[in-house]
């Protein structure tokens, strides 16, 4: 069956990939090549999916080249390198496994585009740990959803849809009663709303002072005298009636986005937030939930971890992987000049260009980037999930779903492209 | 090609071969019957003096999936002191509990292990599982599904849906996320915990679906044994590591009124509550219920002394240990209406009455169970230690004077407080042929695996006979995998890839029907997408599917 021909092909239960929900349940009709999302899926989704795929070439400096000659200019580039960086990572299960393959034959550093918002978490799982759960239980057991510095809904438009406001609770919950509680600045609360017309609890505060409220809460739950001045301008009563309240919940959530906490230490926020899930804990049912993880970020962190045991932000320059959160971010390595060659792949639409480096850059996107800079090497790369299958792990870090293929595209996928660097690069394992 | 390994000493227990000079042959990937005269052998091992055996089965460790990835992401320390460079046939990988993927591979195939299966693969990350064993090297691998705190399951058994209904149910689960056998971990304990039930044993009720461990058991076995899934149901059972839980132990064996049950890690559910400390050795109870009922068979689980990570499904009892985690970090998740998962960091001291008497506990069930085709060796890795101290507990089976030797260096309390020191047994290389080969291939219905008569996988492992058994079973001087020699003087000399073995059971399809409006309305995942295609396993060219028969 060719997807490409002018029957329409209509698509069931389309997992979309373009953000970290993947939800699972688009309908998607292929007209002639021409896609447009029938039923569910979102704005972002109807976005991408509905994108006309650019007739681009490949380019070596700007120039129109083919596909053979700009695999032939990478793997000079990388041959010469001494040691290269690959980032933005912006690719399913098997192009991130063609990642770390070519990161060890060339010693190279890895990094996802979204890191630094990983990696505020990845420090309080490193140092303390925390209790975490997931889109279904959510779904059908929290009667209590904390959303600390989020509101969901702006960058996971179905959320609310999906894990909130659904119909049927497992756990025989009335989930009109859901209580719905936001902390924070310039939050969205319009979908906090029950169905029942009830408006959510907002606290707000600075992002940076989520914390600070965060352990005043704490300090409330556990029994502690709490000061009444400096409570980031809330009242204390207020948050006197919310720790009732959270102390009453059954199976309390609390919702955060790593990415979405944009001030410096953000992660000793993130502490405070599992610190005060953990004591919960000892008398009643709460568990954590983090949005995070777009553009494959959280496929890349686990293929990592697997491959390498750390997750991202590894150095294979001795021939082993060697792992700083620090220094070898992608944004560290480029402002020191540690690193003389740069492969950067997005393949999910990504808006976020690739930093700018002076050093042969080599970049693997699926939409023409605007750059400030012509790159060495340009390929276009096919989109996962739409122009081939492959696989994804969710926001949780627990669900992974197989993508489909629903258009034809000439394009090669990112795993196919690498892959083909590689043998270039040299049969085997060996230099 | 073929290929004769001339003259070894075979330990063949499927064939009850003990010690005898034979020769193999293999045949493309097959060990073959031996070739006409005319046939030219194309390479020949002189074994004469060397040991020959399968290749070994773990029949239980934990290598893939999502709670030992979040062990890896939780312990840069465990892999920054264990680093492994790339060679020019290998690559490079990192850690000692936790190890990556691919080092995991190499290790297993470096101790002459050819085949290793994943005992907690959550349906809802199946997937994942699957794609962590996809890069795991070398061995064949396999997993087994965990039901029993799914809410579908519970549902259905709290509406007293009928058997037949519950058994498609299971066959479809072992269809869809391409596995080997089922697990039950803390029956309907880790949903309980979900609504804040912090104990569960054996007849006590799950609060929100009053149904009891017990049904749970009962209904699951039975599932197993009509869909003629070869392992039977893999239990780990109610209060793990709680003192006084052999009782509960010996109730399970009951429970299950003499239908197939395999009891794993037992080491860590046979305790007692005598002495100043309330805590004993309920081994000899244990080993003697195990004796006694020839449809249960069990692995230990044993400890050894040092760093490692427990990973287990059991959220209930991982939360209540969380106390003792070292270092100071520990993960609870709950999992998508499908289970759960705990990773608590531990560190076994020898020292410490406590752990001292878990490392005798578990060498005193090997050592009064009696019958090795029911025993498997295994540290629930990397619960009770590291895969790679296996050799080490083989030499303190097989060497009394060795054992009496650590049993001195051990806390003194516990030392006195087991019976170890009496236990006079030393395991021989045709038991410990048995337990590492033999039996787990049976027990999970491997066709052609676990021996080496003709016909089967030429996955064969060659040691030198050396006194010390450790020191044998640690480098191997041959390994091969289907019949290509990979490992020489326990180094890797050549990679290949494994294959993943599944089972196809038979059930009623129409069962999706409820499965489907079940997926819609209370799920996140389509009904369609759960289920695993077999090019997600087999495309990327890392191997490919093995369907085993069912019974």
């Amino acid at each position: 069956m060719s997807l490409s021909n002018k029957n329409t092909i209509s698509y069931q239960d389309v997992p979309c990939p373009f953000c970290s929900l993947i939800c699972d349940d688009l309908e998607i009709k292929n007209q002639g090549g021409k896609l447009s999302v029938t039923q569910n899926g979102c704005h972002k989704a109807r976005g991408v999916f509905e994108r006309e795929q650019s007739k681009i070439n490949p380019r070596i400096k700007g120039k129109n080249c083919s596909l053979e000659e700009a695999i032939g200019h990478a793997v000079k580039i990388l041959k010469q390198a001494n040691q290269p960086l690959i980032a933005g990572l912006g690719t399913d299960i098997n192009g991130m496994r063609a990642v770390m393959a070519l990161a060890e034959k060339t010693g190279a550093i890895i990094d996802h585009m979204y890191s630094d918002g990983a990696y505020k978490n990845i420090k309080v799982l490193q140092d303390h740990g925390w209790i975490m759960t997931t889109l279904a239980e959510i779904k059908n057991r929290a009667d209590l959803i904390i959303f600390a510095g989020t509101d969901a809904a702006s960058n996971y438009p179905r959320f609310f849809e999906r894990a909130v406001w659904n119909e049927n609770s497992l756990a025989g919950m009335d989930i009109k009663k859901r209580q719905i509680i936001y902390i924070g600045e310039n939050l969205d609360t319009s979908h906090g709303k029950t169905p029942n017309g009830k408006q959510p609890t907002y606290i707000p505060c600075k992002q940076e002072q989520i914390g600070e409220i965060i352990a005043i809460l704490h300090a409330l739950v556990v029994g502690n005298k709490v000061e009444k001045t400096g409570l980031a301008g809330t009242k204390l009563t207020d948050l006197e009636k919310l720790a009732v309240r959270m102390k009453q919940a059954k199976y309390g959530v609390i919702v955060w986005a790593p990415g979405e906490l944009n001030f410096p230490h953000a992660e000793l926020t993130v502490l405070s937030i599992s610190e005060l899930i953990k004591f919960m804990n000892r008398s009643t049912r709460y568990a954590g939930f983090s949005l995070g993880g777009n553009d494959g970020g959280m496929s890349a962190q686990n293929v990592s971890t697997w491959q390498s045991g750390y997750p991202l932000r590894v150095s294979y320059s001795n021939g082993y992987p060697d792992y700083d959160p620090h220094k070898y971010s992608a944004t560290n390595v480029l402002k020191r000049h540690e690193v003389d060659a740069m492969v950067w792949i997005s393949s999910f639409g990504a808006d976020s260009k690739p930093p700018k480096a002076r050093i042969p850059s080599i970049i693997l996107a699926d939409t023409p980037v605007k750059m400030e800079y012509t790159p060495d090497v340009y390929i276009p790369v096919a989109t996962p999930g739409l122009d081939h299958t492959g696989q994804m792990i969710r926001t949780d870090s627990v669900v992974s779903l197989s993508l489909k293929q629903i258009r034809e595209s000439k394009r090669m996928s990112v795993s196919g492209i690498l892959n083909r660097v590689l043998l270039s690069l040299g049969k085997g394992n060996a230099d | 090609m073929l290929i004769k390994l001339s003259g070894g000493t075979v330990y063949d227990p499927v064939h009850g071969i003990n010690g005898e000079q034979r020769d193999i042959y293999i045949r493309d990937g097959r060990i073959t019957r031996k070739p006409g005269a005319q046939e030219r052998i194309d390479k020949t091992y002189d074994l004469t003096g060397k040991i020959v055996m399968a290749g070994a089965i773990d029949i239980h460790t934990h290598i893939g999936g999502g709670k030992v990835n979040i062990g890896r992401m939780m312990l840069p320390e465990d892999h920054r002191h264990n680093t492994v460079a790339r060679t020019p046939i290998t690559r490079a990988g990192s850690g000692q509990i936790t190890p990556s993927t691919l080092t995991t591979g190499y290790r297993y195939a470096e101790m002459g292990y050819t085949a290793c299966f994943e005992p907690a693969m959550l349906p809802v990350n199946a997937r994942q599982a699957h794609m962590e064993m996809a890069d795991t090297p070398i061995v064949d691998k396999g997993a087994y599904a965990l039901l029993g705190n799914d809410d579908f399951f519970l549902r259905m058994l709290a509406s007293r849906k009928d058997q037949g209904a519950i058994t498609d149910y299971v066959g479809w689960i072992i269809n869809a996320t391409q596995a080997m056998a089922i697990k039950v971990v803390n029956p309907g304990g880790i949903n309980a915990f979900k609504f804040n039930q912090r104990e569960l044993d054996l007849d006590e009720v799950n609060q929100h679906y009053n149904v009891t461990p017990r049904q749970i058991l009962k209904s699951l076995a039975r599932a197993v044994r009509e869909l003629g899934i070869p392992h039977p149901l893999h239990v780990h059972g109610c209060n793990l590591g709680v003192p006084g839980n052999m009782q509960t132990t010996l109730d399970t064996i009951r429970a299950v009124e003499g239908m197939p049950m395999h009891l794993t890690h037992l080491q860590f559910h046979s305790y007692g509550t005598e002495g100043d400390r309330k805590f004993s050795s309920g081994a000899a109870q244990i080993a003697e219920a195990i004796n006694a009922n020839p449809n249960i068979s069990m692995d230990v689980g044993q400890i050894m002394f040092g760093q490692t990570v427990t990973v287990s499904g059991d959220t209930m009892l991982q939360y209540a240990g969380h106390w003792h985690a070292h270092p100071k970090k520990w993960v609870v998740m709950d999992i998508e209406c499908d289970a759960g998962c705990g990773v608590v960091p531990f560190r076994y001291r020898d020292k410490n009455f406590v752990n001292a008497l878990q490392w005798a506990i578990g060498l005193e069930l090997f050592l009064q169970v009696n019958d090795p085709w029911r025993i498997f060796l295994t540290t629930d890795h990397p619960n009770g230690a590291p895969f790679t101290t296996y050799p080490h507990l083989i030499r303190l089976l097989m060497d009394r004077s060795f054992r009496n030797d650590m049993l001195h260096t051990i806390n003194k309390s516990a030392a006195a407080a087991s019976i170890l020191g009496s236990l006079e047994r030393e395991y021989t290389l045709y038991e410990i042929a048995i337990m590492t080969r033999a039996a787990p291939a049976r027990s999970l219905g491997l066709k052609n695996r676990g021996h080496l008569g003709a016909g089967a996988a030429a996955d064969i492992t060659v040691y030198s006979d050396l006194k010390n058994r450790e020191k044998m079973f640690e480098k191997p001087l041959y390994v091969f995998k289907d019949g290509q020699l990979i490992v020489q003087h326990g180094k890797i000399i050549k990679v290949v890839n494994g294959s993943t073995h599944t089972l196809r059971p038979e059930y009623d399809r129409s069962i999706e029907r409820s499965l489907k409006q079940y997926f819609d309305r209370y799920m996140t995942v389509k009904l369609d997408n759960f289920k695993i295609k077999d090019e997600e396993i087999t495309d990327l060219g890392n191997g490919k599917i093995i369907v085993q028969p069912c019974l």
